[in-house]
């Protein structure tokens, strides 16, 4: 019974960045734009939001800072994919070995490494709180609380606003999308950023509110993760939102199986996240079910005067 | 009548490909200006500067005769202008509605609201002029008819007065063409003006008010086509009559093709394809008319050998069954497939004339065997299949094959096609979007492999190419042979045949 109440109240600390990070990525990728990148924006989002934290203090800052610095590091790839039409898978590893060389350096470089800082406190909230079994899952803190509202502004953004609209034009048909007059290089730019943004505050509430330190490639992969996700929620919010809960739930119970004193090999225990992914997709690959959700112009550079 | 919009002497280039020199150009209000040419006469890209797509390289546009610079398609819609393409430009998981949304200039109020009031008034126009068109449905889920009202609807609802028509009647059948031509005029005696891109002869006669012709980039002349009977018109097109071929019929073989009850899945209490019967004799051309969607494309899959579900039983001379038959057996009995989609099945775009034309005889050995491909031979083939065939543009055989144009393209499929004597040749439309002299060319084609023996089946929506090249003609509706005619067809039957088993 405790194991099944701490397991739980752990759940929102491992599924929020993963429920950030997929929807950055749903929000780029829904304008057409392949992003491949998010494990090294997550650690550009991590690595700034310490350095920031360590600098001030003020956790909101910190948060914010690593939303810039994702938002930054994502500009040199709109560039490369968007103006220069570099293949997108490329560009988005590049993008994922480049990050992950230049935060371990600037890491070392400037000695953040290892340092720990003060998180946010766990705020109840209170009748909820006392509820029996999931009452820790209301005893969070104030981050885990704001992803609500931050998932519910950008559902409402793609399906209910007319510039989501256009956004997700974009990403269908950006040929139809030009011949109506939307600007597809502007929204596929302001997609990337807002994204990477997104991704970004992922990478810094793991760094400043989860793990409470900066460790060289301290993502451990969960931006893979977050890129299968939406594979796997077909490129739709709230079923990447049920996705980023199942594997908020894999990776709490890592921990709780190793309380009870379950003893499974280190290694495959930290494997499991990916096996569960590497399953998921297989069986949504299997199961041939929507297959047509993916955006229609995705991974396809827009140029408006070539002629096949 | 003042002038709408004019273009003066406009030039463009595509990779130092001439596209358009000093093409000049005026529209009035409340006329229909058809503008008439070949493929590749430089019609559209004319047009997609006028729709402020292209960017001109010299030359100037005014609309009501005050200069005008258009940076895109925004500014063109600001000016009023609006072009349906002949490749829709339409968000097909989106409504109708929300495709409407998409081309209206920002306005206030919320999302919702605006939708709604979007789909009131396309309501309204649809009403207006006569076109049956639920805003809710999903562009996905239209017929090809349909989408072109949406794009026709789009384009008024943003306010276009000045109305840009590339090629519409091409994917309509005749009925349909007809009615949206015929609201296309309503709409400029309303006082629009609107501009007719086609290759249609009869289309112009019938709808335009005055016709601008269009030839190698630039503007030939303009006139009236009450004036002009079509042979004339089609002289200006192409700069010499074409030969209509001559028809003879020629002593059918034995068969070479023969199917019997060949049928598709039962889906939704209905079979695309729903006992097809018929038998290809060698040494005549078989053809089946019909309108578009009744199986054709099914049928020519499965004859061709795509990936295509079905039960029944297809015999070919020699083989036996043709439908577990592999593409090398396919070759070995000397099949000869021409494809609809040419750029999407017949070639492979980013690969060389030389690479597409040599694809065909790879597997026997002619090019070398696994270790070498013997260049100098591909080369040597491609270049007399080129002369032989006519592929004009084609600079080098190592130049790209997507560069082609339609028409030139259809050529290089069939110069690989018919490299090796063909016993059977399957085609589908081999002519839609090829201009009258391109066409010819390919009809020419397949009569020569008629005269040599091969079996043709030709499927095509075209009636005049049917009824110009078939020995036999058997009419497709609802999946299966509804009727056969024998040649001298009458027109009225088949046509008749065609509508009345729908």
């Amino acid at each position: 019974m405790e194991l099944i109440t701490s397991w739980l109240g752990n759940v929102p600390d491992f599924a929020v960045p993963y429920a950030l990070a997929a929807l950055g990525l749903i929000l780029t990728e829904r304008a057409g734009v392949l992003a491949l990148g998010a494990e090294g924006l997550l650690l550009a989002g991590a690595l700034a939001s310490i350095g920031m934290q360590l600098a001030l203090g003020v956790t909101g800052l910190s948060l914010l800072a690593g939303m810039a610095a994702a938002a930054l590091v994502s500009v040199l790839f709109a560039v490369m994919v968007i103006i220069l039409r570099i293949n997108q898978v490329i560009a988005g590893l590049t993008l994922v070995f480049f990050c992950q060389g230049l935060t371990s350096l600037l890491g070392t470089l400037l000695e953040w490494t290892n340092q720990p800082i003060q998180g946010l406190p766990a705020l109840a909230l209170w009748p909820l709180s006392e509820l029996p079994l999931i009452g820790r899952l209301f005893n969070q803190n104030l981050m885990v609380y704001l992803t609500a509202p931050i998932f519910f502004a950008v559902v409402w953004y793609l399906q209910r606003s007319t510039s989501g609209l256009r956004l997700r034009a974009v990403g269908e048909n950006p040929q139809a999308a030009d011949a109506a007059g939307i600007p597809v290089i502007a929204y596929r730019f302001a997609a990337v950023m807002a994204g990477a943004a997104l991704v970004g505050l992922a990478g810094a509430y793991i760094a400043v509110l989860s793990t409470k330190m900066w460790i060289a490639d301290m993502s451990g992969g969960r931006g893979w993760i977050a890129v299968a996700l939406v594979i796997f929620a077909r490129w739709s919010p709230w079923k990447a939102l049920v996705g980023a809960l199942l594997f908020g739930c894999i990776e709490a119970l890592i921990p709780q199986l190793a309380a009870a004193g379950i003893r499974l090999p280190q290694y495959f225990v930290l494997m499991t996240p990916y096996a569960v992914t590497l399953g998921v997709m297989i069986w949504v690959a299997l199961s041939g079910r929507g297959q047509n959700d993916q955006p229609g112009a995705l991974g396809e550079p827009y140029v408006r005067e070539e002629r096949r | 009548m003042p002038n709408a919009l004019q273009l003066e002497g406009v030039s463009k280039s595509f990779d130092g490909y001439k596209a358009l020199s000093d093409a000049s150009f005026t529209v009035k209000w409340g006329e229909v200006h058809a503008l008439l040419g070949e493929n590749g006469a430089g019609k559209s890209s004319l047009m997609n500067i006028a729709a402020g797509l292209y960017a001109p390289e010299s030359g100037h546009l005014l609309i009501d005769d005050n200069p005008v610079r258009l940076k895109g398609p925004a500014d063109a819609a600001r000016e009023r202008i609006g072009m349906v393409h002949q490749h829709f430009k339409l968000v097909k998981p989106f409504s109708v509605a929300e495709n409407i949304l998409l081309g209206l200039p920002k306005r206030a109020g919320s999302h919702r609201a605006r939708l709604l009031e979007t789909e009131r008034l396309v309501a309204e126009k649809a009403a207006e002029i006569g076109f049956a068109i639920d805003p809710r449905q999903t562009v996905a889920t239209l017929s090809i008819a349909e989408q072109q009202r949406v794009e026709i609807l789009k384009v008024l609802l943003a306010g276009a007065r000045i109305l840009i028509l590339d090629e519409p009647t091409a994917v309509l059948t005749d009925q349909e063409g007809e009615r949206l031509l015929s609201t296309v005029r309503k709409l400029a005696r309303q006082g629009a003006a609107v501009v007719l891109v086609t290759h249609r002869m009869s289309d112009v006669k019938r709808f335009a008010d005055r016709v601008t012709v269009m030839r190698g980039g630039r503007t030939i002349t303009t006139l009236d086509p009450a004036g002009i009977d079509i042979a004339e018109l089609v002289k200006l097109t192409v700069g010499e009559s074409p030969s209509l071929p001559e028809h003879t019929r020629n002593e059918a073989g034995p068969v070479r093709l023969q199917v019997r009850g060949l049928r598709s899945p039962e889906r939704g209490g209905r079979r695309i394809l729903s006992g097809v019967d018929m038998d290809l004799r060698a040494g005549e051309i078989y053809a089946i008319a019909g309108v578009g969607g009744n199986g054709q494309s099914e049928l020519a899959n499965v004859l061709m050998g795509l990936p295509e579900p079905c039960e029944g039983e297809v015999q070919v001379d020699g083989l036996g069954d043709l439908l577990s038959a592999s593409p090398a057996q396919r070759r070995e009995l000397r099949i000869a497939a021409i494809p609809a989609d040419r750029y999407g099945l017949a070639l492979a775009g980013n690969l060389s004339i030389a690479d597409n034309f040599a694809i065909g005889q790879v597997h026997n050995g002619r090019y070398g065997g696994f270790w070498r491909l013997r260049e100098g031979v591909v080369r040597a083939d491609t270049r007399a299949a080129v002369e032989r065939f006519d592929v004009q543009g084609a600079r080098s055989p190592g130049q790209k094959a997507a560069l082609l144009s339609g028409g030139n393209a259809q050529k290089l499929v069939i110069a690989r096609e018919f490299s090796r004597e063909p016993n059977i040749v399957l085609a589908h439309s081999p002519s839609r979007g090829l201009d009258v002299r391109a066409g010819a060319a390919v009809h020419q084609r397949l009569l020569a492999a008629r005269d040599a023996g091969a079996a043709v089946l030709l499927i095509s929506e075209d009636l005049d190419e049917v009824l110009a090249l078939a020995d036999r003609i058997g009419v497709m509706s609802g999946g299966r042979i509804v009727a056969e005619f024998e040649r001298p067809a009458d027109r009225q039957a088949i046509g008749k045949a065609m509508v009345d088993h729908a």
